[in-house]
């Protein structure tokens, strides 16, 4: 048996078309390891069913959430300048340059959009962490700088997305300026009298927290997306002490009050979606259900409840989720599945 | 006087002058004309050692002890400071520091980081490395600027905002853009000068200004060279490449048009001759002052914020 294994195996396996290799069927969690169906985890926007972790997510996968029907109008962003210091490390930059946009697709870690949000106008940009890690140079500042400005001409809401490690390394102090720069951007936006939101998501660091990332009117956060400035390892090797459970976590930024509200990535767009239609006085977006408070406690994602006055939502505002959907029953491993709910 | 390496065959040099000079002191031999001569020897070799410093020499130069610090600056350059403590929310962070004073005679507000002198100075600045509250104070300084019109001087020598855990939970990224957005928001003049070290977001958090000079051997960088270096080479020991690569020499800033100064230094350096360098800079100060004085809070602000949209646009196609 074993000699007709080892001849005949490796062949068929040549024979399989690529695509139908198991691991592209299969999406292995990153926090709890659980192998997931791809398809299941594309439905509910890569979402763990088992953990509820947030997978990264690429910057036009945001733009499809966010903006109505998918469709958005791309801003053509200038090319960036190729490599102003001439950086070399192990690598040159403009060959790290060249694999991220072969690797991506995209011409650097930004992309900037406008269209309708629930029928309001709004403008996104939105980062791409695959690119050199999200990282932000002189043509990531210009992205912000540009969605700004489209922003304040359209009198558009504008709703930046950062994912980035924080300021691009290889552009030397002209990326340390772009710190500068999104600022002034951000400032535009705010003496227009435009709401400026930001969605915090895994992984916002450096530089990039350190100015347009922590400026937001609103500042929203995915669950368990790592925020801060410092790198864990460089605070590790500073203080030489065991860093507190789950620091720098979206949660953890909630709790030191750094971050207003934590959101499951199904509730974003609707969450969006209400702040910025009350903060530009517009009736309520008509695809809506309005959503009530569960408790006072709750500071998370609004829960769409039964409005107030049904004599059973009295009875659920101890705290325990009302719509019998979120019910966990005991016998669940985990938080049960978010598609099953999802606002799509 | 502590000597970096390269510094090592001048500080020979200068420790014989000192032996010749006890000597002629001691047995009354005349030997001015030998003193003279290594004195010679020592102008000549600092003026070529320093003509030609490697961006990681620079690095050396801008960190080392006995450079004067802001606090230097402050006795040197004002008069009637009045330090203003705290942040009004948390905490008195020392790593900046920060107040009303006058300059040559005109009020303004001044801030800048203070590295320390001493084991002693430097803990009770945290070695210049500010936690958010340090930020929150340059906010709350700012503002009393912008109601009175006060034209703000800043001084910059941090390695960085500092790394902790009480720092990210207090929000030191948050209080770091905070001091960026009020530095572009000022409507007074803003003028600033990197003394030292300028690190990253920590220096560019007091650094957004109408003008921005830097001293002739001082560092501007996105990060450190030894960050940098254990990031990009994956070893801290190739900081020398980084230092290189970053360009993070005043020289190099000037070229890409990021600052728009280079105060020249004395020779060997600002901590060879403090009332030299003191002079320099406060000059410099007095010159933009004047310049900016012309204009109004409206067009200080929108002028700096212009300045700063065109950084790295050029390049762009
Ligand atoms: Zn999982």
């Amino acid at each position: 048996m074993n000699w007709l294994t080892n001849l005949v195996r490796p062949k068929i396996r040549n024979l399989v078309p690529k695509k139908d290799v198991p691991e592209n069927l299969w999406v292995k969690c990153p926090s709890c390891e659980h192998m997931l169906f791809r398809k299941d985890v594309e439905k509910s926007s890569m979402v763990c069913s088992r953990c509820g972790h947030h997978m990264r997510l690429p910057a036009r996968k945001r733009l499809e959430m966010l903006f109505d029907g998918g469709n958005y109008t791309e801003i053509q962003l200038p090319v960036p300048a190729p490599d102003p210091l001439k950086f070399k490390d192990l690598k040159k930059y403009p060959d790290r340059l060249k694999d991220a946009q072969t690797k991506t697709g995209e011409k650097d870690a930004l992309i900037v959009a406008h269209g309708w949000l629930a029928g309001m106008p709004v403008v996104v940009a939105a980062f791409n962490f695959d690119f050199m890690g999200g990282s932000m140079g002189v043509a990531v500042g210009e992205g912000l700088v540009q969605a700004a400005e489209v922003a304040v001409q359209q009198r558009a809401a504008l709703i930046v997305i950062p994912a980035s490690g924080g300021a691009r390394m290889q552009e030397g102090i002209l990326s340390l300026m772009q710190m500068a720069r999104s600022t002034v951007a951000v400032q535009r936006v705010r003496e227009a009298r435009l709401p400026y939101i930001v969605l915090l998501t895994d992984p916002t660091t450096g530089g990039v927290t350190a100015s347009f990332a922590m400026l937001g009117d609103v500042t929203l956060s995915e669950p368990g997306a790592v925020i801060g400035f410092a790198g864990a390892r460089v605070i590790e090797n500073t203080i030489r002490q065991k860093l507190p459970e789950g620091f720098q976590r979206a949660e953890y930024l909630r709790d030191h009050g750094m971050v207003d509200l934590v959101v499951h990535r199904k509730d974003i767009k609707s969450t969006i979606a209400r702040i910025i239609s009350i903060m530009t006085h517009r009736d309520a977006p008509s695809e809506l259900a309005p959503a009530y408070l569960s408790t006072v406690e709750e500071t998370d994602s609004p829960l769409p409840l039964p409005p107030p006055g049904d004599p059973e939502a009295a009875a659920r505002a101890d705290g325990r989720p009302a719509d019998p959907s979120d019910e966990v029953s005991e016998d669940d491993e985990g938080p049960e599945d978010p598609t099953q709910h999802g606002d799509k | 006087m502590y000597f970096l390496d390269f510094e090592k065959p001048i500080a020979e040099l200068e420790s014989k002058i000192e032996e010749l000079r006890h000597l002629s002191d001691a047995d009354g031999l005349n030997i001015a004309e030998e003193v003279g001569r290594l004195q010679v020897k020592v102008d000549k070799q600092l003026k070529g050692v320093y003509a030609k410093l490697t961006p990681w020499q620079k690095t050396q130069v801008a960190r080392h002890p006995n450079r004067p610090h802001c606090i230097d600056y402050l006795k040197a350059l004002f008069t009637d400071v009045t330090p203003l403590a705290g942040d009004r929310v948390f905490g008195e962070d020392r790593a900046i520091i920060g107040g009303l004073a006058r300059f040559r005679g005109q009020g303004v507000v001044v801030v800048g980081q203070e590295k320390g002198d001493d084991t002693e100075t430097r803990l009770r600045h945290n070695f210049g490395m500010a936690m958010p509250e340090g930020y929150r104070k340059v906010c709350k300084l700012l503002d009393l600027a912008d109601r009175f019109q006060l034209p703000v001087l800043t001084l910059v020598d941090t390695a960085g905002a500092y790394p902790g855990v009480s720092a990210e939970e207090r929000g030191q990224a948050e209080a770091i853009a905070r001091s960026i957005d009020a530095c572009l928001d000022l409507r007074a003049p803003l003028v600033s000068c990197v003394i030292g070290e300028g690190g990253s977001g920590g220096a560019i958090a007091i650094a957004a200004g109408n003008t921005v000079m830097m001293l002739e051997h001082s560092i501007y960088s996105v990060i450190s060279p030894e960050g940098c270096a254990s990031i990009l080479w994956r070893s801290g020991g190739m900081a020398q490449q980084a230092a290189e690569a970053l360009r993070l020499t005043a020289q190099d800033l000037l070229e890409f048009k990021i600052i728009d100064e280079v105060i020249a230094e004395p020779m060997g350096g600002a901590h060879r001759d403090r009332a030299a360098v003191f002079a320099s800079v406060g000059d410099a100060f007095e010159r933009h002052l004047r310049e900016l004085g012309t204009l109004d809070g409206a067009t200080l602000r929108q002028k700096r914020r212009e300045k700063f949209l065109r950084m790295g646009r050029e390049g762009l196609a």
